[in-house]
């Protein structure tokens, strides 16, 4: 059977050849992905098991490799922010204003206030969509359907409020070097405050669902565990680190877009398991709903971007009525733009954790290299080594609570 | 306390001498150069040291410089690390010769280090010395070419509506 898998000089062959259980039975060898339902996107997974035990865990990825990094060294900067929409996919919003503050900082661009706590809401409702997708499918992975369908709508809502702010919902492309496109609208602000005011009802009730609920601690404490000295040697950060009890945050550490004026908690777990990843990101949500009614209240007024007639698109009807708008417009499509030889490196705290951008420029319409470091691509290494010992159904809840996103896996 | 910039400079000029060189601050980040082949040295003392602690490896990868007249400079293999302890960042770049790209591993200090170098090796075909599996990660198997050197071609080099030349690519290098 495993010969049909695997050629016989594979690693596995050996062991299975040298293995002799005591009462006869034989390894088998289990192709996990690249496409199931469980595994939510292209993974795959060669595992060999010992019954339902995995005693290895052999990963491909690059299933859904798009070469990003080489299309960017080809792009003007503002073609870039698409290509970042298609790595985390799910908070596209925070990927896209870490490239804008990447550009920014290598351009020396100072943002105004309110540009900045737009980014900051912006960036919290993503992370908020982020969480819930993963807490919620995580849910669905343990065999609790239900508290999804409670919260699933509310990533609907969001998506509204972004079409508002954009126009755009999943791949967001939102922003411009120096701040938005355009002010957000009253129907914007509407929509998010009926979203303050629903959301934590909902998430309230989520929590309920699952925090005490006896299956869902069986399946998932103690489950996928890692130590906080394993977890930083294999490069975790984000809610993956925290819950193994680092209190490493990027909001923290290095804080961007006035995150140092609202006040919030970090929240860390104990144990790195399952379970504490489950709770890291469930507090997260309620510390993002309380940075965004901070940053509500303290929104003030004034210019929506940055004036960088340079590099910020100047409004249409200027284009066909004055010279200057003319000219900039015209040179910013032509990606004519004076940028200086530099190196930058900036990063944000996203989804799942930091989302670094290391940004090279050589003064040419295009960046001479853009590296991405993906958080995604660096702790899923360590997925073979959490899974060892562990059943199948369990090596499902592990990969879903890790929250790897093929599309930043890949890039 | 905050952790310095000269003492750092002091403590690596110490103990590698001239091996180590050009230190600078290239915006918020402390940088300097280190000869490839004490690599895993410099890496293990800036992670081991009492006083420099950087703990975590943040990023690994390549730059390709083709137009280096100096064919020993044209990879730059550049690695960020970082201090939670202290919250500092540092970066620390080695050139290595396009004719031979091999380097040292670090994949034995950090294994997050693991796929960064397959992922370099993969697009600039820079051969990690003594890496476990040192293999293609994103690109299949079968492929040939290292795609991210700047000699291979992005666009069907057929067509002739696009040109380096009209993007004001320069040969400037930094």
């Amino acid at each position: 059977m495993s010969e049909l898998l695997l050629p016989p000089e594979h690693r596995y062959a050996k062991i299975i050849k040298e293995r002799h259980n005591e009462d006869g039975s034989e390894l088998s060898i289990l192709n996990l992905g690249p496409t199931h339902p469980a595994t939510h996107g292209i993974f795959q997974n060669i595992l060999l098991m010992d019954g339902e035990r995995i005693l290895e865990a052999e990963p491909t990825v690059g299933y859904i490799h798009r070469a990003f990094e080489k299309i960017a060294e080809n792009r003007p900067f503002y073609q870039i922010t698409p290509l970042t929409d298609r790595m985390n996919y799910c908070s596209s919003p925070i990927n896209n204003m870490g490239w804008w503050m990447t550009i920014e900082k290598m351009l020396g661009v100072e943002v105004p206030k309110r540009a900045q706590y737009l980014r900051v809401i912006v960036m919290e409702l993503a992370r908020i969509t982020d969480h819930l997708i993963c807490n919620s499918i995580l849910g669905v992975d343990t065999g609790a359907y239900t508290g999804f369908l409670y919260v699933f709508q509310f990533r609907e809502k969001v998506y509204e409020i972004y079409e508002e702010i954009c126009g755009a919902r999943l791949t967001t492309n939102m922003g411009r070097i120096g701040g938005f496109e355009r002010d957000w609208s009253e129907e914007a602000f509407r929509k998010l405050n009926v979203f303050l005011e629903e959301f934590p009802v909902a998430w309230k009730e989520f929590e309920n669902l699952f925090e005490r609920n006896r299956i869902f601690i069986d399946r998932t404490v103690n489950v996928g565990a890692i130590s906080a000295e394993q977890a930083m040697a294999y490069g975790f950060t984000g809610p993956n680190l925290r819950a193994a009890g680092v209190d490493y945050d990027v909001r923290v550490a290095h804080p961007y877009s006035s995150y140092e004026d609202f006040e919030f908690s970090v929240p860390v777990g104990k144990s790195g398991d399952t379970y504490d990843r489950f709770c890291v990101r469930n507090a997260e949500v309620w510390e993002s709903i309380s940075i965004i009614k901070q940053a509500l209240a303290k929104l003030p007024e004034g210019p929506y971007h940055a004036d960088v007639p340079d590099y910020y698109l100047p409004p249409k009807e200027d284009v066909y009525t004055t010279m200057e708008s003319l000219i900039y417009h015209f040179k910013i499509v032509m990606g004519e733009v004076p940028v200086p030889v530099a190196e930058v490196y900036h990063s944000v705290e996203g989804g799942n954790g930091e989302l670094g951008f290391y940004l090279v420029t050589d003064g040419s319409r295009t960046p001479y290299r853009l590296h991405f470091r993906r958080p995604c691509f660096i702790y899923y290494q360590a997925y073979p080594e959490m899974i060892k010992g562990a059943m199948l159904s369990d090596a499902i809840v592990i990969l879903s609570s890790l929250n790897v996103i093929a599309g930043e896996l890949d890039a | 306390m905050a952790l310095e910039n000269n003492e750092i400079q002091n403590k690596l000029t110490q103990t590698f001498g001239d091996k180590v060189r050009n230190f600078h601050q290239e915006r918020d980040l402390f940088s300097f150069e280190m000869d490839a082949e004490i690599n895993t040295a410099v890496i293990l003392f800036l992670k081991n040291d009492d006083a420099l602690r950087f703990n975590f490896l943040t990023s690994l990868f390549t730059i390709h410089f083709p137009d280096d007249p100096d064919v020993n400079r044209q990879f730059a293999v550049t690695y960020l690390m970082h201090n939670w302890y202290e919250n500092k960042r540092i970066r620390i770049r080695t050139f290595i010769s396009s004719e031979k790209p091999e380097i040292k591993t670090i994949s034995n200090i950090f294994p997050a280090a693991n796929w960064m170098e397959r992922e370099s090796y993969d697009f600039f075909g820079v051969d990690f010395k003594g890496h476990q599996q040192l293999k293609r990660i994103l690109n299949m198997d079968e492929m040939i070419s290292h795609p991210m050197r700047k000699e291979f071609p992005m666009e069907d080099s057929g067509r002739t509506d696009k040109d380096d030349r009209f993007f004001g690519r320069t040969t400037i290098n930094l």
